[in-house]
């Protein structure tokens, strides 16, 4: 997996709360066997008026001028500013697929749903959490303020603007450390295989049912 | 020190590691696998040079891009390439890997929630995982079960362990009786109304109560089934003698020693009296009406007497910006009442239900009566092959199609509208489905949660009606 340690980039505020996986990417685009190519229908229906298709060259579709991401200004974003409950629904990882296809690096939301939060760590794409107020105001100084960049600390764990005030957020030590070094974290649970066959070697003999059964 | 809730006992019970840095490795006792979200993770497998940890402990079966008619084809019957290859993708990674697949053609092929708990392959107390947020459903047996990503079903064929943090324990408690003509549907759609679809972000919910123990298994798989719409990954029942019996006899349940030892374990699977939540949230059930949502996010719900919401009365400007933009995309008007929000078509399928109880239910409700003329299609999507088999044996499928509702081959069909059954643009839809979003039925959509009896009074009527009206 690509690592993340530092990063600054422009800013792209999506305002709009529970903004759900199938809006990010929708159902027509799952059918692919591939990890990539899900960028150009990042937000297919929110930024595009036609309905799009699978394998469709999308540089030839008619764009929605009023989506933040059709705007000059927010071209080459790679900091995406969202509201609460972000990423809720399904549980496609093509979500956070399409979102690094796209260019974006980070998501900066007051919350995410859980099963998207964790998807995005597993594809060097780094989800922030803070307080509403703090997103609000970053929502007012990116509007506000063309070609605003914030700078991303994930060793330090702060959100930097441009006028250098500084926000800290949280992230859990085992993610960030994984997301810092760029691991493959098979490899890492694989080194407690011999872990892992004893508790399953203990399970066979407490719960024999569990093992084998209608094959 | 406080009991444990069934979650602590769960969590405790599949606890391989404790890492020093709060993570922890979780044993998977059951992988459940479709065409949708396991390419990429065989893919992966292949790529690094590893193989699956433990085959019995996976099962597979394509169901989002299956077509509901001309099964007799097999996969020959998928129109679209795209799909016909994702579904044999599916079938060529199993076989490479030795791990059993229902497919296309078995009559065991269904919705992958719906064919776990059939199969006996959901048992009380296990780890189920499977690339599909709805894998919540399972919780109704007193599992622990969740969606997970593409990169994690890798993990878990790879390894047969999970990376977790410990969630929070919920307890949404539903009290009383419900009444005539109220299912379970109607009761997650009110708990999502009331506690708002981030209401159990972070936690692993137990839904409890008089009116979940008195609940059928089928019904407790509908509630659990929307947990992931109130935020929680995880929903779960406590285990009692419903759902002992609802195993009791099926293809991969336990025999003999096994099934005396495994029901003496399986007692033990509920809160302990004195366990501690971190939240609690009580409902009234003789409270709940039957339920339809106006909106485009399960939380937007509404009596079936009540009306859609005037934004203007919304105090919270990012809310009312959320109701104002759900009422354009769903073309409906501030205070309309639910009764005239007139409809197109008719869903009754997917993963939330379609197993035979919601078949029973919407079959006693358009027993003797047709569909109405305005509507252009009224669809029933059984959730497995064999569903559609038990409800033929009861005649159900002669009930349907008299009052002219479509008869259709199992599989996701039109919750998601993966395969070729879809909304125009702007058609309103009664659904028994999950997902109200925009777009999720087809570009342009209009959807409407609602139970299997409501929509089928729906059809009826050719507009949302009180289905208790129906049944008097």
């Amino acid at each position: 997996m690509r690592a993340f340690t530092q990063h600054q980039g422009l800013v792209a505020p999506m305002d709009r709360s529970n903004v759900d996986t199938d809006m990010i990417i929708p159902k027509q685009f799952l059918k692919s066997i591939k990890r990539t190519g899900f960028g150009p229908n990042l937000f297919d229906e929110l930024r595009y008026l036609d309905e799009g298709k699978p394998d469709q060259d999308s540089s030839q579709r008619p764009l929605n001028p009023d989506f933040v991401l059709n705007q000059p200004r927010y071209q080459g974003a790679s900091v995406l500013l969202a509201r609460s409950n972000f990423g809720c629904g399904s549980s496609r990882e093509h979500a956070p697929w399409a979102l690094d296809d796209y260019g974006f690096r980070v998501i900066i939301a007051p919350s995410f749903a859980d099963i998207f939060y964790n998807n995005c760590f597993k594809n060097g794409l780094l989800p922030i959490v803070l307080e509403e107020k703090i997103v609000d105001q970053l929502f007012d100084e990116a509007e506000a303020s063309v070609g605003y960049q914030l700078t991303v600390d994930l060793e330090a764990k702060t959100v930097t603007t441009p006028a250098g005030e500084s926000f800290s957020f949280d992230v859990d030590d085992f993610r960030r450390h994984c997301l810092l070094n760029g691991l493959d974290d098979i490899g890492v649970t694989l080194e407690d295989a011999e872990l892992i066959k004893s508790y399953e070697d203990q399970r066979r003999k407490t719960a024999p049912w569990l093992f084998g059964a209608g094959q | 020190m406080a009991g444990k809730t069934l979650y602590d006992k769960l969590w405790d019970d599949h606890l391989v590691k404790q890492r020093e840095d709060g993570s922890a490795l979780i044993y998977i006792d059951r992988q459940l696998l479709h065409e949708v979200t396991s390419p990429q993770a065989f893919e992966g497998l292949r790529l690094a040079n590893r193989k699956p940890w433990r085959i019995d402990a996976n099962l597979a079966t394509p169901d989002h891009n299956v077509p509901t008619t001309d099964r007799a084809k097999g996969i020959e019957g998928i129109v679209d390439p795209v799909s016909r290859i994702q579904v044999e993708t599916l079938g060529k990674n199993c076989d490479e890997f030795g791990i059993l697949e229902f497919k296309i053609m078995d009559q065991r092929q269904g919705i992958v929630h719906v064919i776990g708990p059939e199969q006996g392959a959901t048992l009380p107390g296990m780890t189920i995982v499977c690339g599909d947020s709805h894998t919540s459903t399972h919780g109704a047996f007193g599992c622990l079960a969740h969606g997970i990503g593409t990169s994690e079903v890798e993990h878990v064929l790879a390894t047969q362990c999970l990376v977790q943090q410990k969630m929070k324990n919920m307890l949404v408690k539903v009290n009383g009786k419900l009444g005539t003509g109220v299912t379970a549907k109607d009761v997650v759609l009110a708990i999502i109304g009331k506690i708002g679809t981030a209401g159990g972000t972070g936690h692993a919910i137990e839904f409890g109560g008089e009116v979940l123990q008195n609940m059928s298994m089928e019904g407790r798989m509908t509630v659990c089934n929307m947990a992931i719409e109130a935020g929680a990954r995880v929903g779960m029942v406590a285990v009692d003698g419903t759902t002992i019996d609802y195993v009791k006899g099926r293809p991969f349940s336990p025999t003999g020693e096994n099934w005396d030892a495994a029901v003496k374990y399986w007692r033990t699977l509920h809160s302990d009296l004195d366990a501690e939540f971190d939240k609690v949230v009580e409902l009234d059930g003789s409270e709940i009406m039957p339920q339809v949502s106006w909106g485009t996010s399960p939380e937007m719900v509404a009596d079936v007497t009540g009306n859609v919401p005037d934004p203007a009365q919304e105090e919270d400007p990012i809310k009312r910006e959320g109701i104002e933009r759900a009422l354009k995309y769903m073309g409906l008007q501030p205070n309309q009442a639910i009764t005239d929000i007139k409809l197109d078509r008719v869903f009754i399928g997917s993963c939330t239900n379609s197993r035979i109880e919601d078949l029973r239910e919407a079959a006693a409700v358009v027993k003797g009566r047709k569909v109405a003329d305005s509507l252009m299609q009224a669809m029933v999507v059984p959730g497995s092959g064999l569903v559609k088999a038990q409800a033929e044996e009861e005649g159900l499928d002669r009930i349907f199609l008299d009052a002219g509702l479509e008869w259709r081959d199992p599989g996701c069909s039109m919750c998601l509208a993966m395969n070729a059954d879809k909304l125009g643009q702007g058609e309103h839809c009664a659904s028994t489905s999950n997902r109200n979003f925009e777009g999720r039925q087809g570009f342009g959509g209009r959807t409407h949660l609602v139970s299997p009896a409501m929509a089928a009074a729906a059809a009826i009527a050719g507009h949302f009606v009180d289905v208790r009206e129906l049944l008097n």
